[in-house]
């Protein structure tokens, strides 16, 4: 692939020469299809929110975005490859919490600082987070979940998709605000982790709304609180966690846009306003709406809010990962 | 009952409409054909395919998706008869007799065998999910860590059954597997293990990795060395179709692959793989003549594919009633369905049963399109074998790096696959046997995730898995089937069961 693109780069640059007109390919960005990688396998939270926003970007650009999951190391090897990648706009990366912020913490030799070695294109749209429980889980609100919690600590198994994964880490948030140290029980992936806890083989975790709201409703799961200001319109009946009287489990799987360090301005912008027009689209936002997602503001859109964005929440990640001790 | 014929009749109504026949021929049809190209198993050719069924109804769009899944499943095992290539995990028992088969000219047979017993399975399969989704689905939840421990347990004897050489070479050779499935990221603490600091092994290696290596690459090597012996060209092909003896003597293997892949399917996770293995060993267990399996005995072909199809069916009830994929595949499926605007969860049978019952229609149709775009096509994959291996080799080379590049889009499997090339070739040199290493590679994750999380849940008590009473049968299972190799009394037809 590597050799391919290079050959292609070659034809593409002899054709450039031939014709002497070296500067006019800039100008017409994006003259061909754009790589978008996803750092997790198709199917998964962000490859939905990456498809459903990437669909309508192509609309506005001219030209298809092409998914490329890559997955593996927690979505770090995708973004090392999009780090490394030519920085002419035509691969760009689905980052997300995980991979631009916690990761930080997590991968102490990570070959990237999210950061310093991208540049921001906007932020994309958000999957809430939420406590759930067994559904058996002897706690009627948050306030006695965290009581009980906290007086049966030694008892309490806590289940996570794997070490570096949200639900591990928004998890390790929950814990130490409620200062306990449960046993953590480890699963590969969402849906096994899930399935234990409608099995009732373990007491509680944090999971995104995507793939909780059926099982919530079905009365399979308990759902204690929402790591969003607002409560969200796929389940109005979970209180907010600050409602709830834990105001500062504020927890959301944020996806945004990145592009390799050095990509020119020009070529950001237009990627940033396919992406703003995207998040403006009713077809877009509905489809968006009924997976429970958290669609940003304008205040909250564009390529500084991002980067504000990724520098704080490596902040507020960072002690959290620490403090529990676990780093890859 | 009349219910369950109502629901059936309506899902039919909904599949049955000309373009949802088309989208479900179209997706068996495109899913075989990839499927074919080794090491494009049916995760890979549905995350490649998903994009194109985005402009499609939801309906329709899973129509044919569960048309690719199936037909990349067939292909898996196309691969794995022709050229001892498996496809996918579930297809590794058949490379023992369907290749066995290939090389004695009976390709034709093998391969409509297969389609055969998978279509039998399908449609049983079909029914009972129909009939009885919502009990199974409340068997699967009973199964917790310790169970699924004591499941795996079970799985790897069954692996040293399989071994047709020596029994300590077989042992070795799931223990060697084992050892290659612990490299990686620790599942607790996410340390690395074995991998050397080397960031292409963080997650370990890829199933398909060492397949492609230790089967497909390997089998290459070991024909260039034999420069006269060409036996798939020259070995006269006897025959597309199985003849009334072989039908004879498959029939009671694909009624006994069907009962054990339907209900360990339901089972999250290795369920078709176990269904497969379990199969395998059963007829072998119950065969007058043991000794000819893995030297082309069409029960071998049989049980394995039909377990494996009944399960991959099977394994569809925990995503239609709860939500929850089980394997990757259905992961993707869920992907599909929630682009599509359809959260999947036990509401769906409620609140969209044309979508569920649809579905379930055409999974019967489906396979009822893979029997018919297959028994046609046995003559076509036949007369691929003819094509001189000068020209096959290097196809079935590129084929598989493309295959193998294509999982994880990461040119480092490609180098494991050459490794993995060399230590087949040196393994199959000293008489060691690939498959129960795959297998031991395969269930090793399971078995030492699963032990782990029985063990935190238990605050490190071992009895659990005793205690527990589907884990304690389980285990007492698997203690017979061991004690039964190894009590000197029973030596002698264990020697027969094993030894050549």
């Amino acid at each position: 692939m590597r050799i391919m693109s290079r050959l292609v780069g070659l034809l593409a640059g002899a054709a450039l020469l031939a014709h002497a007109v070296p500067v006019a390919a800039q100008a017409e960005y994006p003259a061909r299809p754009i790589t978008l990688i996803v750092p997790f396998a198709a199917g998964g939270p962000t490859d939905i929110v990456a498809r459903i926003v990437a669909d309508h970007m192509s609309k506005t650009l001219g030209q298809q975005l092409v998914i490329e999951n890559v997955v593996g190391a927690g979505g770090t090897t995708a973004s090392t490859r999009a780090m490394r990648a030519t920085n002419d706009g035509y691969t760009i990366i689905m980052g997300h919490m995980g991979t631009h912020a916690a990761s930080v913490a997590l991968y102490p030799k990570l070959a990237y600082h999210p950061s310093k070695d991208f540049e921001t294109i906007g932020l994309a749209a958000g999957t809430p987070i939420l406590i759930v429980a067994r559904k058996d889980f002897p706690a009627k609100d948050l306030k006695d979940f965290v009581s009980y919690v906290k007086a049966n600590a030694d008892k309490m198994n806590m289940a996570h998709a794997g070490v570096g994964s949200v639900s591990f880490t928004t998890c390790l948030l929950l814990n130490s605000l409620m200062g306990v140290k449960p046993t953590a029980i480890p699963f590969q992936g969402t849906g096994p982790a899930l399935n234990a806890l409608v099995g009732g083989q373990v007491d509680y975790m944090c999971d995104q709304i995507v793939n909780l709201v059926p099982q919530i409703k079905a009365g399979n799961i308990k759902a204690y609180a929402i790591g969003t200001p607002e409560r969200n319109p796929a389940l109005p009946d979970v209180p907010t966690s600050k409602e709830a009287g834990l105001p500062a489990f504020h927890a959301v799987a944020w996806n945004a846009l990145f592009a390799p360090k050095g990509t020119p301005k020009p070529v950001l912008d237009k990627l940033t306003a396919a992406l703003d027009k995207a998040l403006d689209d009713e077809a877009t936002r509905k489809r968006l709406f009924d997976l429970g997602s958290d669609i940003p503001g304008k205040d909250r859109r564009g390529q500084e809010a991002l980067s504000k964005l990724v520098t704080s929440e490596i902040d507020k990640w960072s002690p959290i990962i620490k403090a529990s001790g676990i780093t890859q | 009952m009349l219910e369950l014929l109502n629901n059936l009749v309506f899902g039919l109504g909904v599949a049955i409409t000309p373009m949802n026949l088309m989208l479900c021929l179209i997706g068996a049809l495109v899913g075989t054909l990839i499927g074919v190209l080794p090491g494009i198993g049916p995760v890979a050719t549905i995350a490649m395919l998903l994009p194109i069924t985005y402009g499609l109804p939801p309906v329709g769009a899973l129509i044919m998706l569960a048309g690719i899944y199936y037909g990349a499943m067939y292909g898996g095992s196309t691969t794995a008869i022709l050229v001892n290539i498996p496809g996918e995990s579930a297809s590794v028992v058949t490379t023992l007799d369907g290749f066995a088969m290939a090389q004695q000219g009976r390709a034709g047979p093998a391969l409509a065998i297969a389609a055969i017993g998978s279509f039998f399975a399908g449609c049983v399969a079909t029914v009972v999910i129909a009939a009885a989704a919502a009990p199974l689905t409340s068997i699967a939840l009973l199964f917790g860590p310790a169970e699924y421990f004591s499941l795996m347990v079970l799985g790897l004897i069954f692996a040293v059954v399989l071994a047709k050489g020596s029994v300590l070479k077989a042992i070795s050779m799931i223990l060697f597997g084992l050892v290659l499935s612990m490299i990686g990221s620790d599942l607790e603490t996410g340390a690395g293990r074995m991998n050397f600091n080397i960031p292409e092994l963080a997650d370990g290696i890829g199933f398909v990795v060492i397949a492609m290596g230790v089967f497909g690459f390997a089998e290459v090597l070991r024909n260039l060395e034999q420069s006269h012996n060409r036996d798939i060209v020259n070995a006269k092909i006897t025959g597309l179709m199985p003849t009334r003896a072989d039908l004879i003597q498959a029939a009671p293997a694909i009624g006994r692959g069907t009962v054990l892949g339907s209900v360990l399917g339901i089972l999250p996770g290795g369920g078709s793989i176990i269904a497969a293995f379990a199969a395998y060993t059963l007829e072998k267990k119950l065969a007058k003549d043991p000794s000819r399996f893995g030297r082309g005995a069409i029960e071998g072909v049989a049980a394995p594919e039909t377990a494996n199809n009944a399960a991959s069916q099977t394994s569809f009830i925990p995503l239609l009633t709860l939500g929850i994929p089980p394997n990757a595949v259905m992961a993707l499926m869920v992907g599909a369905m929630t682009i599509h605007g359809i959260v999947p969860g036990p509401q769906v049978m409620t609140k969209q049963p044309d979508l569920f019952w649809g579905m379930i229609a055409s999974m019967w149709i489906g396979n009822l399109m893979l029997v018919i775009i297959n028994l046609p096509l046995v003559g076509v994959w036949v007369r691929l074998l003819r094509v001189p291996y000068r020209h096959l080799y290097p196809m079935i080379l590129i084929f598989c790096c493309i295959g193998v590049y294509s999982v994880n889009n990461a040119p480092a499997d490609v180098y494991m696959t050459a490794a993995f090339a060399l230590v087949g070739y040196w393994l199959v040199k000293h008489d060691f046997e690939p498959a129960p290493m795959l297998l031991g590679f395969v269930l090793g994750p399971l078995m030492e995730e699963n032990l782990r999380r029985a063990m935190l849940i238990g605050r490190g008590d071992a009895t659990v898995f005793l205690t527990r009473p589907i884990s304690g049968t389980l285990l007492t299972i698997a203690a017979i089937l061991l004690l039964l190799s190894v009590l000197p009394t029973l030596r002698k037809k264990r020697d027969e069961v094993f030894v050549e």
